[in-house]
Formats: structure tokens, C-alpha cells, sequence
């Protein structure tokens, strides 16, 4: 199991934890958000390894963040390993019962359907006076078990939770894209009636994967909501789906990498975009965006690493 | 089990359109039948049927004495009868190697779909079945070669190979030599018959070249207009007057009296 | 009853607008292929140069049938000029690739356009209340109409009923009915399916600027309008079926009715009970109401 990806993998994530307490703080605070986020566009992943792409994944990374957000406020519960837990199974728990409805679709109507979804979310959350409407609420800071750390010491504990969390993700999603299931995406988007005629369920299949990248999703909405300490209903909107569409596409989806680099990259991308073009960042990232899409179709990922063929790997057994 | 496979009065109708009907018959183990028939005549509606791609509006099929009649295909797969097709179905993105893992993975392993689903691919067993597999049917020159580029007698082949990993007792092929070139049809089911041979599968092969039918079949099921017209050995069969005016429109001249 | 004949007529208002926006989108995408995000673009430009025609007639102290259409003129010339250039410049390098990719080729522009009418408009909102005015209000019985919605709804059917003749009736109508149905067919009939794109695009591009035009008067036209009204024409198109005129007709009504109910009965589900029709139709016509799965032939 320690190929040298995985090793690669492994150094990549000592050298970013390593490196936190010497960079400046926005740049932490910009990686924290990114790898967060990195968590839903590897979800992503995985469903477009299969064909589909859902534009409503914001429904789980809502779900996740408004977890926390709620138990902290009305349980007083502020421990990081809790709430993060909480807000994974509910999206988890969301996935698998939407996903029921949502498994039977595909292409266009999966991605709408989808966005449905989250637009009912988002629909109740404003409509909620009691957790703020349009403004959401504020989440208190999270602490680690008992451990209370604040300003700059919070942020950096807060930064290696997030790592930590990601390098788990990274290494659970590839031991998945090595399994039956993962390896069945290619297949799947290919020719899913043969799959079927080969004997297995493909809506069973997608529903499994729909829970995986709920819950990376999830988790995603729940470390984001820590690491602002805000949650508003913007979380659940089509906006921000669109957003992690647009980084899974531009990061491409040939490994695990690809979507924190992808994420990375994006975030401060736009950080430099906004910083230069205040009243254009708009334009430049919409053409970066472009740019991309037409110039590299595989995204930025296929400069990072090609897909893993199975006969590098039955070569190296 | 007298008969691996059992058809009563089995019907499928779309509408006001009878696709097939009244089809009763019984096929030992291990027997090769031939099936013949115009386009239309409803041939892919009986494969389809068995093997739960549609479900029939009348009638019952059992397999190893067990009704199979209107369970979905992948159930169908995994008690023993698989099929290929008409147009290979096949994985274009992946390479012909892959697409024998992923047929051979999904055909092996035994629980439930959560437990096969999250299995290593890359188990032992499944490299073992697809190396073999390609080795059977003789494409291992195209084995690291993408799909979407083989020849199209190598499609179909790669398309037959799929079917076989997950040893079915019972292998219903779709035309298999359609589109293969005259001189390479007879090469083609020479490899795939040995090979269904000496796994003791039995086969159900769809085909519009009588030559190869008389080769091959010992049994030949000719349809007409949804239903069977004849059931026999090729000789007999093809040389039903019905058969005759149907489906060939060629005198079927026995082997022997072509010396003679 | 009051609130019945409320619910039907702001029902009816809001459909003749929903329709206006997704009668383009659907368009687009039955001909194309193609789900459009920038339409919502289209809208918002259709609604800013509405105002600022509005602007330059209230000044210049015209009468005001004529400065609304000096709003529908320069909000479809706006569309016309968007609409190639994006075709030719922009979509067409996008032709073939995967349709996720398209979708985000159109939601970059999307985006890019948000900043270029800021640019253009500022970052203020503007009001283009008067044609709404000077129509005035009639009453029946208890319930004000205003005159505005009512030339709303006419339009709509206007709209609707020309494009219904003109796709059945006219020979551009019928080459649009024939790509919709099979591209390569088409193609292979000698039609020129590359001019056909750019000529449909560009209709649905002033089809969605009109749409913009003509609600400018009734909403507050500031930015992100193209951002909310692009996902509720999606729902429209989606569930009444993707490429059917008949389905953006039928979806608008439907959706439009119960936006309505959902308003004047049950406030909470207002902004969501959109979602929640599209989601119920697709339940059971998973391909919307009027397009039908295509069987794959094995």
C-alpha cells in the first residue's frame, strides 16, 4: 500500500504542516478554506469518474456546516472531533436518503435535480428567522478536545485539523479508486448497460457514491464553517455549487492530488485576482476558467500526475 | 436438471405490436443451437427476454430449473447465463485488458453488492480470470491497446470475452460474426466455440450466415414473425419448406451432396 | 375567492414572465444542446439596457408608447450583438466537448459578464418604473390589475404563439425542427448546422434580453438579477421538458401558479416551492413533461 504516490502524497502533507507556522497568516487562513473545500471538489471527483456531475453538492456542504453551527449553539458543544463528526453523518444521512431519488438520474436532469435539492435548502434556510435569514448566524471557535487555543495558535491548530482531515480523506478516497466500486466509474460513464448485464447495480453504485461525496462534502461545509466561524444559507446556494463544478473541471479528474491542488490554486488565484482587479477579478477568473477549459482538457491535474493505468501497477506487482 | 433451459409460452408484445409470442422449448445442457430469422422476426426480443433486458407480457422462463421470468438482468447474470451483443458493448475508454478486469470483477466474488462493491480490484483472482480470458479468445496482441480503436472483429471478440469470465452455464450470443469480414467469420467462432467448448457452456448463437450455422449448430431455432417455425438439426431445420421460403431464399445444398 | 382570482392572475403574470426567460434557454437547448447559464446574462442585459432607454425617453420627454419601444429595441439590439459575439467568439471553440464542459464554458462568460455591466452600469441600482406608471391600473370589482402585467401576459403569448407558427409554419422553423431532432441527419441533409447554431443562438440571446426588457420596469435592476432568474428558468425548462417550446409554456404556468399559491397561502415555501414542483415532475416524467427517453439500441 506505500506506492509512491501514497509516499509522495504523505511528504506533500508533512511538508504543508510543517511549513504553516512559518508562512504569513492570510495564506494559512486562505489554505485552511481551500483544503476545506478541496474535501467537496474530491467528492466531485469521484461522481465525474462516473459521468455525473451534481450541481447542487452546496446542499451537503450546507447540511455539514449548519450541523456545527447548531450544535454549538444550542448544546454548547465546541469540540472540533464532535461537531466535525456530526456534520459528516448528517450530510452522510442526507446523501443516502436523497440519494435514493437522485441515483436514478443521470446527465442533465441528475444535475438539476440536484440543484433542486439545494435550493430547497436554501429556500427553508432564509425563510428561518430563528437561525438568522440571509445572514446566518456566528459559530464560535472551535476547540480540541478540552484544548482552547486562540488567535494565531488557533488558526494554525485549526489549519493541521484540516490537513489532518484531508491527508485522511486523500488516503481513504485512493484505497476507494482501487476498489470494485471506484474502478467501476470508467465503466459506468462508458456503457452502464453493460455494467448492469455484467451483474451488478449501477443505481446502487451511484447511490454509494453520492454518500462518499456527501459526506467529503459535509465534512467540507463543516471545517469551512469553523474556520470563518459564520454560517449563512449562501453556503446552500447554486453559486456555490457552481464554484466547486467549476474547481473539479479545472483541476481535472485524474487523482486524489488534483483536488486540493486544484483547490489551492483556485483560492489563491482568485485572492490575487481580487487583490489586483477589485472591480474586474471577475473577468480575469471567468477567463482563467476559459482558458483552462479549452486549452487543457484535462485539467490542471493531467500536469500534476496521469490517471494510474492498471498496467503500471500489475507491471510493478 | 433434464433441460438448463425451459420457455412456456412466452410473449412479449409493445402495444398493439406482437414482438414474440407463443415460444415454448426446452435446451439440454450443453447443447449449441442456432438461431435464425429475418430482422424483426423477434430473435433479440427471446435473447432479450432471458436475460432480463425486457420482461415478457405471457409466459415463464426457467433456468436450472428456477424461474428467472422478469428478474433484472444483473440477477440474471450472476445464476449463470450472460449474453453479448449485436453492437459490442464494450468500455471504449479503457484498454482491452481493463475491460476484462472490470468484468471479471464484477462477475467474482461472492456477499452482498456492498462487500463485492469494496473489494480490491486488483485481487489476485481477478488478474488471474482476465489474463486467461484474453488468452482464450486469442487477442492478447491487443491487450494494452484502447478499446475505442480495435478492429471490429476484435471488438466483437473482446465483447464475447466479457461475457465468458463469469463462467456462465448458459452464453447467448447476438450475431457474433456480424460486421467480421467472410474470410475471418469462420476463424472467429472456431475460437469462440472451442473455447465455450472446453468450459462446457452452452450456447445460443444468433446468426445470419447459414454456412456457419450449419458448421456450428447442432440445433437450429428458425423465427418467424415472433414465433418458431422449426426446431431441429441444421439439415432438417434448413431444409423446412417454411425455413426455406422465410429466412434463407438459398437452397441449403447438405455437405455431402455438394460432392457428390 | 379574492385570494383565488389573486393567485390566478399573479400566477398568470408570473408565468407570462418566466416564460419570456425560459423560452430562450429551451430553445437553445434543444437545438444546440446546450444548457445556457449565460442566458442569465442575456436578462440582465436586456434589463440594464432597458433602463437606461427608459432613462434617455423620460428625459427626452417622449411619449411613452414610444419609449417602450425604444426599451424593447435597444434591449433586443443589446441581445442580437451579445449573442453573436459570444457564439462566434467565445461557444463555438466549446462545440463537441463534453456537455459539463460547455455548461461551464457558458457559466465563465456568465460570470465575466456580471463584471462587465458593472463596468458598464456602475454598481448602483436603477429603477425604469415609468412605462410600468403610465399603464396604469383597472379594477375589477375588488382586485387592481395593473395594465403592465396584462401587456405582460399578451406579450407572452405573443411571443409564444409567433414561435409556436414559426417553428411549424416557416421554412427556418422547420430546418430548427429537423437539428433539434437529429443533428448529424440534419447535417447530412445539407443543412448548414453551424449557421443554424449562431442564428439560434442569437434569437435565444434577444429572446432573453426581451425577457430582461420587459421586467425591468417591475423589479429593481441592480446586479445578480441574472444570477436569480437563471436557475428559476432552469427549473422551467427542466421540468417541462428540455428543447419544447409546448414544455416552457406548460412549465411556466405551472410553476408560475404555484409560486403564486405558495405566496398568498403558504409564505415559508415561497422560494423553494419551485424546486420542490420541478423535483415532483421529474419524479414521474423523469425527462420533464414533454420530451420523451430516448431507447438505446443494443
Amino acid at each position: 500500500m506505500m506506492t509512491p504516490r501514497t509516499l509522495a502524497g504523505a511528504l506533500a502533507f508533512a511538508v504543508l504542516a510543517v511549513a504553516a507556522p512559518f508562512a504569513p497568516a492570510w495564506l494559512v487562513s486562505l489554505a485552511t478554506v481551500a483544503f476545506a473545500n478541496g474535501l467537496v471538489v474530491l467528492g466531485l471527483v469521484i461522481l465525474w469518474r462516473a459521468g455525473l456531475v451534481p450541481f447542487g453538492q452546496a446542499l451537503f456542504y450546507a447540511t455539514g456546516a449548519y450541523t456545527v453551527a447548531l450544535i454549538g449553539r444550542y448544546t454548547g458543544v465546541h469540540d472540533v472531533f464532535v461537531t466535525l463528526a456530526a456534520g459528516a453523518a448528517a450530510a452522510g444521512l442526507v446523501a443516502f436518503l436523497t440519494g435514493f431519488l437522485l441515483a436514478r438520474y443521470r446527465d442533465i436532469f441528475f444535475a438539476m435535480l440536484s440543484l433542486a435539492m439545494s435550493m430547497i435548502l436554501y429556500g427553508v434556510l432564509v425563510k428561518t428567522e430563528t437561525l438568522g435569514s440571509t445572514d446566518g448566524f456566528h459559530v464560535e471557535s472551535g476547540t480540541f478536545l478540552g484544548f482552547a487555543p486562540a488567535g494565531a495558535l488557533h488558526d494554525l491548530a485549526f489549519y493541521w485539523l484540516v490537513l489532518a482531515v484531508c491527508a485522511l480523506a486523500a488516503l481513504q478516497v485512493a484505497i476507494y479508486f482501487d476498489s470494485v466500486a471506484g474502478m467501476l466509474g470508467a465503466p459506468v460513464r462508458d456503457n452502464e448497460i453493460r455494467v448492469e448485464f455484467l451483474g451488478i447495480s449501477v443505481n446502487r453504485l451511484i447511490h454509494l457514491k453520492l454518500v462518499i461525496a456527501g459526506v467529503l462534502a459535509g465534512l467540507g461545509g463543516a471545517l469551512a464553517a469553523l474556520a470563518v466561524e459564520h454560517v449563512d444559507p449562501s453556503m446552500s446556494y447554486w453559486t456555490t455549487s457552481g464554484g466547486f463544478v467549476f474547481v473539479t473541471i479545472l483541476a481535472g479528474a485524474g487523482s486524489v492530488a488534483a483536488a486540493f491542488v486544484g483547490s489551492l490554486v483556485f483560492e489563491l488565484v482568485r485572492s490575487i485576482a481580487v487583490d489586483l482587479f477589485p472591480g474586474e477579478w471577475q473577468i480575469a477568473l471567468g477567463t482563467a476558467l476559459l482558458l483552462t477549459i479549452l486549452l487543457l482538457p484535462g485539467g490542471l491535474g493531467s500536469l500534476v500526475g496521469r490517471l494510474p493505468r492498471l498496467k503500471r501497477k500489475t507491471g510493478a506487482a | 436438471m433434464s433441460a438448463i433451459l425451459s420457455v412456456r409460452d412466452l410473449e412479449k408484445t409493445f402495444g398493439s405490436i406482437i414482438a414474440a409470442r407463443d415460444i415454448t422449448l426446452d435446451i439440454p445442457p450443453q447443447q449449441v443451437v442456432g438461431v435464425i430469422g429475418a430482422n424483426g422476426a423477434g430473435k433479440t426480443t427471446f435473447i432479450n427476454m432471458i436475460t432480463g433486458h425486457l420482461r415478457p407480457t405471457k409466459g415463464s422462463i426457467q433456468f436450472e430449473d428456477r424461474d428467472i421470468t422478469g428478474k433484472p438482468s444483473r440477477e440474471i447474470t450472476r445464476l449463470g447465463i450472460s449474453r453479448s451483443f449485436q453492437v459490442a458493448q464494450i468500455f471504449p475508454s479503457l484498454t482491452v485488458f481493463e475491460n476484462m478486469c472490470a468484468a471479471a470483477a464484477i462477475a467474482r466474488g461472492t456477499g452482498g453488492m456492498l462487500a463485492r462493491a469494496l473489494s480490491p480490484l486488483r485481487s489476485p483472482e481477478t488478474l488471474a480470470e482476465a489474463e486467461a480470458a484474453i488468452e482464450l479468445f486469442r487477442i492478447g496482441a491487443y491487450r494494452d491497446a484502447r478499446s475505442a480503436t480495435l478492429p471490429h472483429g476484435v471488438r466483437k471478440l473482446l465483447d464475447i470475452a466479457m461475457a465468458t469470465v463469469g463462467t456462465p452455464r448458459l452464453l447467448m450470443l447476438d450475431e457474433p460474426t456480424s460486421g467480421i469480414s467472410i474470410e475471418e467469420k469462420f476463424d472467429v467462432m472456431d475460437v469462440v466455440m472451442s473455447a465455450l467448448k472446453s468450459r462446457g457452456v452452452t450456447v445460443l448463437f444468433v446468426e445470419h450466415d447459414m454456412e456457419i450455422v450449419s458448421r456450428f449448430a447442432e440445433r437450429v431455432l428458425a423465427f418467424y414473425d415472433g414465433t418458431v417455425i422449426a426446431d431441429g438439426a441444421p439439415a432438417v431445420a434448413l431444409a423446412d419448406a417454411r425455413v426455406q421460403a422465410f429466412i434463407s431464399g438459398i437452397r441449403v445444398v447438405p455437405p455431402e451432396a455438394a460432392n457428390a | 375567492m379574492l385570494t383565488a382570482f389573486a393567485i390566478l392572475t399573479d400566477g398568470l403574470v408570473y408565468a407570462a414572465y418566466l416564460f419570456l426567460v425560459a423560452v430562450g434557454l429551451t430553445l437553445i437547448f434543444g437545438v444546440m444542446k446546450i444548457l445556457n447559464v449565460t442566458h442569465g446574462s442575456f436578462y440582465a442585459f436586456g434589463a440594464y439596457g432597458a433602463a437606461t432607454a427608459v432613462g434617455i425617453y423620460a428625459n427626452a420627454d417622449w411619449p411613452d408608447a414610444a419609449g417602450f419601444l425604444l426599451m424593447i429595441a435597444l434591449a433586443m439590439a443589446i441581445g442580437l450583438m451579445l449573442g453573436l459575439v459570444l457564439e462566434r467568439g467565445i461557444l463555438r471553440f466549446a462545440y463537441g466537448r463534453d456537455e459539463v464542459v460547455v455548461v461551464l464554458v457558458t457559466y465563465a462568460v456568465f460570470l465575466m459578464l456580471e463584471d462587465v455591466i458593472a463596468l458598464i452600469w456602475g454598481r448602483e441600482s436603477y429603477g425604469a418604473y415609468q412605462p410600468m406608471v403610465a399603464a396604469g391600473n383597472i379594477e375589477i370589482g375588488d382586485l387592481v390589475l395593473s395594465n403592465y402585467d396584462i401587456g405582460l401576459v399578451a406579450i407572452a403569448a405573443l411571443v409564444a404563439g409567433l414561435g409556436y407558427w414559426a417553428l411549424k409554419h416557416t421554412r427556418y422553423g422547420r430546418l430548427l425542427t429537423v437539428v433539434i431532432f437529429d443533428r448529424e441527419t440534419a447535417a447530412a441533409f445539407g443543412i448548414n448546422v453551424k449557421v443554424v447554431y449562431t442564428v439560434t443562438f442569437v434569437i435565444g440571446a434577444m429572446l432573453g434580453a426581451l425577457g430582461g426588457a420587459v421586467m425591468a420596469p417591475k423589479i429593481s435592476v441592480t446586479l445578480g438579477i441574472g444570477v436569480e432568474v437563471i436557475v428559476l428558468a432552469f427549473a422551467v425548462v427542466v421540468t417541462g421538458g428540455l428543447g419544447s417550446i409546448e414544455g416552457a409554456l406548460i412549465g411556466s404556468l405551472i410553476v408560475g401558479l404555484c409560486r403564486a399559491a405558495a405566496v398568498h397561502l403558504v409564505p415559508q415555501i415561497e422560494l423553494f416551492v419551485i424546486y420542490a414542483v420541478m423535483a415532483l415532475v421529474l419524479v414521474f416524467r423523469p425527462y420533464g413533461l414533454f420530451t420523451q427517453a430516448q431507447p438505446r439500441k443494443i
